[in-house]
């Protein structure tokens, strides 16, 4: 899959490591030089408030905007200077924020355009790569509502089964590593469970999973590790069940105590 | 089997193609003798053998070796059907090409003009309807067509069938250099900056007297066939063509020619549009207008999707500019303004964006209704202005709202529900 990066990582390199990343929107710095590292087979989140900084360091992890300082490492390589698409190539797949499927298009379309990442050029079809049947089965067996709705349009579905055709289309490039932005934004807390639960059978299948989250309680409950983002630094990290009976998060994040 | 016998017939006419200069021409002493039926005998054989040959590759097992994995493998990806059926894509071929021969000289004109517009408008459905970028100066494409042809000529004897892909190409070119500033542009604000472009090549070419002959414009000669003159003496050199075939002389030859021409070069604009959708380019433009976020998130490189809607566009409008050019006999800018852009873009919106049968159509009506209402030509942008509202409140997608052909990945448990594919109408 990855022609294009020789992996000569040594099996202890983490397979995400951030080092002191800065990054901003013109005069606005958004992240103040953080670190954090992704290990194979987690399930990490990244909890904060709004305006923290959460997505704009999925996005700049994926070069959109690309860091001003520091360093992104994926199994070792350096990723820091390369393009959006070409670290999608890499096994890196992006979630962003608020669904953004393809409203025009059918389910099983949408989830077409996940293999866009497989092949090393747009003009290629990818859909001739092998196991392409397997990967659609795959996605269809962790979220069976898409294969009911496969030839429905994407902008008729739900708000829930919108963000599980967002997974699944990620999905469909086979990634290592699956950046999930907000997974249970606007979602009825029945859905988002269902989905919470999706992401460990995922991570079971051998994807390793960085979430960025609002919803800390529900993300903390799921997560092996977490970090904790305050206005673009990372104040707090451990194992999710530990943050979750921090009496500090509990008092910021969680509303009780 | 009807698909079969169809390969086979055309493997058996290119065989004949080629056979027949190599084995039909004998050379016999200081003459060429003529066997006419020894090729038809060898192009039979082909198109029988290739018959047979394919029939065994599928029916008999241990042929598949030889034969690869095509025969037994199935496609990765079903492609539903969309568009008009065939029945009435034949019936307008048909009436496409009997047309010269129903109407006069003033109607062959209109005709030629609305294949003109077709074009220019296919081309910008391209950008706008397919890759949804506004593009509100597409004419700066048209006239870089239509001045590649009348200065090439002008300076350098470039003949029509040189200019034709050389206008194409920096037209192109153009469409690639006004698309890597606005790149990062998205709706008006790209409009905005497309609009100016237009303004632009039109500026120059008003003011740059000394190349372009500025408002006084250039004189274009018309395009010859095979170096035959559709005039009535040869001025350039050739023979007239009604000399050639023994004909008398009619100023109606030149119109049909063009008309054909013209007719020709939509025909391979609308096969190359409908692979265009069913290509992965095709599918990102379309993914593009829909969430370029989301676009790149998945691999795809905006920058090439982007530069390859606005190349192609423009290429389809440089080819219109030559025609144009070639069917004026004389370019000035004042054909290129920006009342032609939003013309052209009134054509792509009143048709349906990103239907190319709904732009043939709203092309067809916007150059032949104002022809036919020829004493209300005074109320003829009002016209468009109120039709274009009207559509605005009746039909928001267009005449014809877009079909696209859909896509379907072969599952283990249903294969055979994509055997069955119903054809893709998906109103969108």
């Amino acid at each position: 899959m990855n022609e294009s990066l020789p992996i000569t990582a040594v099996a202890d390199d983490p397979l995400l490591a951030v080092k002191e990343i800065s990054a901003g929107y013109g005069a606005i710095e958004a992240l103040h030089g953080l670190s954090l590292q992704v290990n194979r087979g987690e399930i990490v989140a990244l909890i904060g408030a709004n305006g923290a900084g959460k997505s704009s360091l999925l996005m700049t992890i994926c070069a959109n905007p690309p860091a001003r300082r520091g360093e992104i490492r994926y199994l070792g390589q350096e990723i820091t200077r390369l393009a959006t698409h070409q670290i999608a190539r890499l096994g890196i797949a992006h979630v962003p924020e608020g669904r953004r499927v393809f409203a025009g298009m059918t389910v099983e379309e949408n989830l077409a355009m996940g293999l866009m990442a497989l092949a090393n050029q747009p003009v290629l079809s990818a859909a001739e790569q092998p196991g392409v049947v397997e990967d659609l089965e795959r996605v269809y067996h962790l979220f069976p509502r898409l294969r009911e709705r496969a030839r429905q349009r994407a902008g008729t579905l739900s708000g829930g089964e919108q963000q599980m055709l967002a997974i699944g289309r990620a999905l469909m490039s086979r990634p290592r590593l699956l950046l999930l932005d907000e997974p249970s934004l606007g979602l009825a807390p029945q859905i988002m469970g269902r989905i919470f639960a999706t992401l460990r059978a995922i991570v079971e299948e051998g994807t390793t999973i960085f979430l960025v989250e609002q919803n800390a309680n529900q993300a903390l409950q799921l997560a092996d590790r977490a970090y904790v983002l305050v206005n673009g630094c990372i104040t707090l990290s451990g194992p999710g069940q530990e943050l979750l009976t921090s009496p500090e998060i509990r008092k910021a994040y969680l509303g009780g105590h | 089997m009807w698909a079969r016998w169809w390969m086979a017939c055309r493997v058996g006419a290119i065989a004949l193609l080629l056979l027949a200069p190599m084995v039909g021409a004998v050379l016999s002493g200081y003459q060429i003798e003529t066997h006419w039926q020894r090729p038809l005998w060898l192009a039979l054989a082909v198109t029988v053998g290739t018959f047979f040959c394919s029939w065994l590759l599928q029916h008999i097992g241990w042929f598949d070796r030889f034969g690869g994995r095509a025969a037994s493998s199935t496609p990765a990806v079903t492609i539903g059907q969309s568009g008009p059926r065939p029945l009435w894509i034949l019936l307008a071929m048909a009436l496409a090409i009997a047309l010269p021969f129903v109407v006069g000289k003033y109607g062959m004109s209109v005709a030629i003009l609305a294949l003109i517009y077709i074009l220019l408008g296919l081309g910008l459905n391209i950008v706008v309807g397919l890759a949804g970028l506004l593009d509100l100066g597409f004419v700066a494409f048209y006239a870089v067509g239509a001045y590649t042809y009348a200065l090439g000529y002008h300076y350098w004897q470039l003949s029509f069938w040189l200019a034709l892909p050389l206008g194409a190409l920096l037209a192109g070119l153009f469409g690639m250099v006004l698309g890597f500033p606005v790149l990062r542009l998205h709706g008006d604000y790209l409009a905005i900056v497309t609009l100016g472009f237009g303004e632009i090549i039109r500026l120059v070419l008003n003011n740059w007297v000394a190349v372009t002959g500025g408002p006084n414009g250039v004189s274009v000669v018309f395009p010859t066939l095979f170096g035959l003159e559709f005039n009535r003496r040869a001025k350039q050199g050739g023979t007239p063509i009604h000399e050639f075939f023994g004909i008398s002389y009619s100023s109606d030859h030149r119109a049909i020619f063009l008309y054909f021409l013209l007719l020709a070069v939509v025909g391979l604009l609308i096969i190359m549009v409908i692979r265009l959708k069913r290509m992965p380019i095709g599918r990102a433009w379309e993914a593009l207008r829909e969430n370029e976020v989301a676009c790149r998130s998945l691999g795809i490189h905006h920058v090439t999707v982007k530069l390859s809607a606005f190349g192609l566009g423009a290429m389809v409008g440089g080819i219109g500019g030559v025609f144009f050019a070639a069917l004026q006999g004389f370019v000035n800018p004042s054909s290129f303004t920006f009342f032609e852009s939003a013309y052209i873009l009134a054509i792509v919106v009143l048709g349906g964006m990103g239907s190319t049968t709904g732009v043939i159509a709203a092309a067809m009506v916007l150059t032949v209704l104002p022809e036919l209402l020829r004493d209300f030509s005074d109320y003829r942008v009002l016209s468009v202005g109120i039709a274009m509202v009207l559509m605005m409140v009746w039909r928001p997608r267009g005449l014809r709202q877009r079909r696209r052909p859909f896509f379907a990945l072969p599952t283990a448990a249903e294969e055979n529900r994509a055997a069955a594919l119903v054809p893709g109408v998906d109103g969108r």
